[in-house]
């Protein structure tokens, strides 16, 4: 099971709570993640990548384990603690001001 | 006992103002998608309860949000805008070829015979249709594809597609109007446009008379006589009798003819509003003084209506979707500031109180008269 921590404004989008719990086949990527996310809550497409290309929107990062995943190719496997649910993969909005 | 409803868009959510038809008492709903832009919400003339909403957010996107039930409850519908087939290119501000890329959603503009279908007017410029609630939405391609396309450029505020008119006479035909290209007109239901811009005079562009080019910020027209229009360009206020063919300025005494709300009275089609801002580079009232202007001529002879405005240390603007009317019998004239007021009159204009301070930035103002 996958652990997923969300940006509050699409908690309030999708109507959950700051975490989520996905369960995505190995190998775990972000691809297969993000895809996972979407086809559960329909409402988040188009809010992380866009909903043709999957390139990620540019005010949106990706953080696990402390690193930051945002730059590495999508269909990268995650890190072993993401996929096994020991770390979650923190989806972050930029610090943009606002 | 008939009602109000005011729609609010602004920089960090949307209200829902209700009052009933004396339009004393002012209830002012919880925010709603807080922190989320509202660029424009509209409600469907066929079902009232019916409301299309455009959230977005520099961070995550576009929304489209529905409510069935006068703004109680939301739910989100479609928000993909896939421009169609090649996008090609629009000229950047320096004149330089862009390729078209959806920004956000200016504008909703319901159906006026049937609640399902919305047209929604996009940044960089294009417009879409849905049939279906908003679940999906169709881009109208051949406006953006006009052979004029490439030389439209965007204005201050982008390259926006902000006011579609609808005939009520004929659902293939409607009006168009985008920042800064100009107007352009629909008789086929969007499958071939004209661009309705004769008249027009700009001086920031290479040729002031140009086809395209023109900074319209604002159309507005009376539902009983659809092809009288009236606009508010970057400067000036003009006015076209055909639907647009050809224009004429009807600027007049006004004290500055820069702005970018412009409406018209619900019962008196010659009566028109517009609130004067000093100029393009200094967005608020001349002399920090905020005054609504009224013609009941149709133009060209203006009268100042300030009672109940701030007249002095007032440096607000009024964005051209902030201005709206309702269709009782004494008709209600409203409209919102980038001061987060919003201003209601419910003797035509000729006195004015604020019903709600301190919101964020008002980016939209619709009005709905409830039975």
């Amino acid at each position: 099971m996958i652990r997923l921590v969300l940006p509050t404004p699409l908690c309030t989008l999708a109507q959950v709570g700051r975490e989520v719990q996905l369960e995505v086949a190995e190998p775990v990527t972000l691809e297969r993640v993000l895809g996972a996310l979407e086809a559960r809550y329909p409402m988040l497409q188009g809010t992380l990548r866009d909903q043709v290309t999957h390139r990620r929107r540019p005010f949106i990062r990706f953080f696990a384990c402390q690193q930051d995943l945002s730059h590495d190719p999508p269909d990268r496997v995650l890190p072993e603690t993401v996929g096994s649910g020991q770390e979650p993969l923190l989806i972050v909005g930029a610090m943009a001001g606002g | 006992m008939s009602g109000v409803r005011i729609l609010v868009g602004t920089r960090k959510g949307a209200f829902v103002i209700t009052a009933d038809g004396r339009r004393r008492d002012w209830r002012v709903s919880e925010l709603m998608f807080a922190g989320w832009e509202l660029y424009h919400l509209k409600a469907s003339p066929v079902d009232p309860d019916r409301i299309y909403a455009a959230p977005s957010s520099g961070w995550f996107g576009q929304q489209i949000q529905r409510s069935d039930d006068g703004g109680l409850s939301w739910q989100p519908v479609g928000n993909q805008f896939d421009y169609s087939g090649q996008t090609g290119t629009h000229q950047w501000y320096d004149g330089t070829p862009k390729p078209w890329e959806f920004k956000r959603v200016w504008h909703l503009e319901p159906s006026l015979t049937d609640a399902d279908l919305v047209y929604a007017g996009i940044e960089d410029a294009a417009l879409f249709r849905s049939s279906d609630g908003g679940q999906s939405w169709h881009e109208l391609a051949a406006l953006r594809t006009h052979g004029t396309g490439p030389a439209w450029q965007p204005g201050a505020g982008g390259l926006c597609l902000h006011t579609i008119l609808l005939d009520p006479r004929d659902a293939q035909r409607m009006v168009i109007a985008i920042s800064a290209a100009g107007a352009f007109r629909t008789d086929d239901g969007g499958q071939t446009w004209q661009p309705v811009n004769r008249g027009l005079r700009s001086e920031g562009i290479p040729d002031p008379n140009a086809e395209v080019g023109h900074c319209v910020h604002h159309i507005a027209r009376h539902p009983a006589r659809p092809d009288v229009l009236f606009m508010q360009k970057h400067w000036d206020v003009m006015r076209s009798d055909d639907g647009g063919q050809a224009w004429y300025e009807v600027s007049g005494d006004l004290p500055t003819d820069f702005g970018f709300a412009i409406d018209v009275h619900a019962h008196e089609p010659e009566t028109i509003y517009v609130v004067p801002i000093k100029s393009d580079s200094e967005h608020y009232p001349p002399d920090g003084r905020l005054r609504v202007y009224r013609s009941r001529s149709g133009g060209n002879e203006w009268e100042a209506l300030s009672a109940g405005l701030p007249q002095s240390n007032c440096y607000v603007n009024v964005l051209r979707d902030a201005m709206s009317v309702d269709t009782l019998d004494e008709c209600g004239i409203y409209f919102g500031t980038s001061a987060g007021e919003v201003y209601a009159s419910i003797d035509a204009g000729d006195s004015w109180q604020s019903i709600v301070s301190n919101l964020p930035p008002v980016l939209s103002v619709e009005v709905q008269t409830l039975a």
